[in-house]
């Protein structure tokens, strides 16, 4: 066999390509900062309590070993972050398939939640639950922290934080409720339709900023009075036509009424 | 006190001899006006004008009408330090450093959501009542070019700010105006004095609104008004009123009262509104950078038909000629709304040319019994109303739980099956109306007495309506359809424009389609006997039963 009829064999292509995958793949996991993708240590029981918990409530549509199914993705190595935003928003365990999980009450306690979250995350590595020193904002730049927002969530999120649509009935949810650490877990994780803002993309001192920027959204008030749920121009026209024409439109029918 | 008054009196006189305001002043204070709460929409809209006039004079000492870069330090704090332009962080300074200065920007934008909502709904009543008729013909156009105007200059103010929501803004015309074919980015070019955003855009915009428009405006608003005094006003058919005269009460004091109680009832709505509802709180919205957006862009209410139109229209480009032809954003923003507004400024002519109709009007219709214009209007805004609301769908999507991609759909479909409902209901509404009218006129009003008579029958007792409503009823005039005209005279020459002889007519039979006529005197006093007669009758058969008769049959 000559050098030309191996560079022109079938599998030839095939086997480079692969080589090159693997090489890649070797090479990116060396120089790839491990510090977001660790397993996090867990005693033993907390570890099948959370097995039990996968086994009641998720493996269902996620698969007895969470290697997913046609109802629910594979939860290998989505860490332990993801669980604990998906279960503490109440989004999982979902009630009913639909476009997109809903916000609803929480089922699990906190304690089950951390078992539940360790569980999956010792099934491979993923982004663990972040510190409160992680979500802490006392050194964040509020302002700094509205320029990132603008730039990254508002689209979506709307300029107050407020929630939007998506396409085809999916939409971003209000941000009013949540908390410092399910903000920082749904830009680790990217829940949904959220795209995933990991800490290469976004580092954690732009992710303190955001969340300062957004707490003070949740906190603030409104400096011209009633904000008419901050969704812009529409609530406008419509408090124009509905109270404010027909404040004006009582008035004449008032003053236009004949005197008996 | 007696000389004060003789000094004054003598102060006037010298002035009469000088100049002619006794005079005018005299026969105009006591011009007469009819009196209905419909004819003062109008006057909400001109009392939102003066409003806007005088918050506009205070922004304009405080707004920079300027793209320079500068770098925030006033004291909203989620700002600080945050780059952005001159313009936008004045109208910042406005809303936080500038005493009432917020206060009095919510009072001009709230204003100009009333001025135009109410000039809007000032022209349904115009419209309803059919009081663009001739001779005012005229002032139905300048009337519907101001709402025009108004539109251009309330998007020229939701723009100046230079916030995130009016860049989007900024952007989404930059696009229209480049969608022109052929012209479209010479033009832009101009507008923007080269590439989009350019530095040049808000001082030119702002001469545009502070200057040039607001003067168009005024100069409209007085001659709208001259030549409602010219005309002299319409009114509502009743007892007394024809097309000679105006029943009323003079200008000086009745409506001089009236008027300027009014102004400060509009006065203090809007104020009230502005002290307690943000309106386009420009800080949460952030300084205008062409890479961020918010979800919820919406212009405001007036332009969002436009909005609505080009979100559900299809997406169709083809490129030909070296050009690329953007008919999706061409179509939905440039022709449609030229086309209704062309539409609007010439139904008044359109109407008379189909009815036949070149009298001169001021007894104003009642919109049940011009059937079929009140529901085209009903129709238009229909179509309107459902652009408009298409505008907002992304908002009533996240509201209501929908899909976004199926209330396009609603729209795309329903812009063609809901207004030609909206016209078949308000039609068979109108139809109804009238039959009663007739009903009314004939046997009066059902007293809701039933009498059951000797024989076993029931029978209620209607009673006959006062003369002011029969007045009201009877001032609806029936005009004959335009007859098609036959192919050829008597001499056997062919009429000459015979094809668009034959369009009118059909169009005149369309207008005036299923009227109901109104009942003649005759058959007006032939009801009354017959009903006199059976109610004798009965009287007889009641007193032969020994019975008293019941009052109500002796009428």
């Amino acid at each position: 066999m000559t050098s030309t009829s191996v560079r022109r064999h079938k599998a030839t292509g095939l086997v480079v390509l692969l080589a090159g995958l693997v090489t890649t793949g070797i090479g990116y996991a060396a120089v790839t900062s491990t510090a977001e993708a660790s397993v996090p240590q867990a005693s033993q029981g907390q570890l099948d309590q959370g097995h039990q918990i996968f086994l009641e409530g998720c493996a269902t549509c996620h698969g007895l070993a969470a290697q997913g199914s046609s109802d629910g993705p594979s939860l290998i190595g989505v860490g332990a972050a993801a669980v604990d935003f998906q279960v503490s928003t109440g989004r999982m365990p979902l009630a009913a398939p639909d476009n997109q999980a809903p916000q609803k009450a929480v089922v699990y306690t906190a304690d089950q939640i951390s078992a539940l979250a360790a569980y999956v995350a010792s099934l491979g590595p993923g982004p663990s639950i972040p510190s409160a020193s992680d979500v802490s904002t006392t050194d964040a730049e509020l302002a700094e922290g509205g320029v990132l927002f603008r730039t990254n969530c508002a689209q979506c999120h709307n300029f107050a934080g407020r929630g939007g649509a998506l396409s085809d009935g999916k939409y971003a949810p209000s941000m009013m409720n949540a908390t410092p650490t399910q903000m920082y877990e749904a830009m680790l994780t990217g829940p949904q339709n959220m795209p995933v803002f990991n800490d290469k993309t976004m580092p954690p001192a732009q992710k303190q900023a955001i969340i300062k920027y957004i707490k003070n959204l949740q906190q603030a008030q409104a400096p011209g009075g009633l904000a008419l749920g901050s969704y812009g121009p529409v609530t406008e026209g419509v408090f124009i036509w509905t109270a404010g024409i027909g404040a004006l439109l009582a008035a004449a029918v008032w003053i236009g009424a004949k005197v008996r | 006190m007696s000389v004060i008054v003789k000094e004054v009196g003598r102060a006037l006189g010298r002035a009469d001899e000088r100049l002619p305001v006794a005079s005018g002043l005299k026969k105009n204070l006591r011009k007469v006006f009819p009196d209905h709460w419909s004819f003062m929409l109008g006057e909400i809209a001109l009392y939102s004008f003066l409003i806007l006039l005088l918050t506009g004079v205070y922004l304009t000492i405080f707004f920079k009408p300027s793209m320079t870069d500068v770098v925030y330090h006033g004291s909203y704090q989620p700002l600080v330090g945050v780059p952005m332009t001159e313009a936008y962080s004045s109208a910042l300074g406005i809303s936080f450093d500038v005493r009432g200065g917020l206060l009095i920007r919510q009072i001009h934008h709230w204003a100009a959501l009333f001025f135009m909502a109410a000039m809007m709904v000032h022209m349904f009543r115009i419209f309803f009542t059919g009081a663009f008729r001739k001779p005012r013909e005229f002032n139905w156009i300048i009337g519907g070019s101001m709402i025009l105007i108004g539109l251009l200059e309330g998007f020229a103010g939701y723009s100046l700010p230079d916030d995130l929501l009016s860049g989007v803004g900024v952007r989404i015309v930059a696009g229209i105006v480049e969608s022109i074919p052929i012209v479209g980015t010479y033009l832009l070019f101009f507008i923007f004095g080269g590439q989009y955003p350019g530095t040049d855009f808000i001082p030119r915009l702002y001469t545009f609104h502070v200057l040039l428009v607001p003067g168009i405006l005024l100069a409209s608003v007085g001659l709208h008004l001259v030549l409602v005094f010219y005309h002299k006003h319409t009114q509502y058919p009743g007892p007394g009123r024809t097309n000679e005269n105006v029943v009323g009460f003079p200008l000086f004091p009745v409506y001089t009262a009236k008027a300027g109680g009014f102004f400060f009832v509009v006065f203090g709505v809007t104020v009230l509104i502005s002290a307690l509802v943000t309106i386009n709180p420009i800080w949460a919205y952030g300084p205008y950078v062409p890479d961020q957006v918010t979800a919820g862009s919406q212009p405001d209410w007036y332009i969002g038909f436009v909005d609505g139109a080009l979100r559900a229209f299809p997406s169709w480009e083809s490129q030909f000629w070296g050009h690329t032809w953007s008919w999706n954003i061409f179509l939905p923003c440039v022709v449609l709304p030229g086309l209704m507004v062309t539409a609007l400024l010439a139904y008044p002519f359109i109407e008379s040319w189909v009815t036949g109709d070149t009298g001169e009007h001021h007894l104003l219709d009642r919109p049940r019994n011009a059937a079929t214009r009140t529901s085209l209007g009903a129709m238009a805004i229909a179509f309107y109303g459902v652009l408009v609301i298409n505008g907002a769908n992304d908002i009533i999507a996240a509201a209501f739980n929908l899909s976004i991609n199926q209330l396009t759909w609603f729209t795309r479909i329903g812009i063609f099956i809901i207004p030609p409902l909206v016209f078949l209901s308000t039609h068979r509404f109108c139809m109804g109306l009238q039959r009663r009218d007739r009903e009314l006129l004939l046997h009066g009003r059902e007293s809701g007495q039933i009498l059951r008579l000797p024989h076993g029958e029931f029978i209620e007792i209607h009673t006959p309506i006062s003369d002011d409503q029969k007045a009201v009823i009877l001032s609806k005039r029936d005009i004959a359809p335009l007859a098609i005209p036959a192919a050829t005279d008597q001499n056997g020459v062919a009429t000459p424009g015979l094809a668009g002889k034959k369009i009118r007519a059909k169009l005149s039979g369309f207008f005036f389609q299923d009227n109901v006529a109104r009942p003649s005197a005759a058959e007006i006093e032939a009801a009354h006997h017959h009903a006199h007669e059976v109610h004798d009758h009965e009287i007889t058969e009641l007193h032969e039963a020994g019975k008293q008769a019941p009052s109500q049959l002796t009428d």
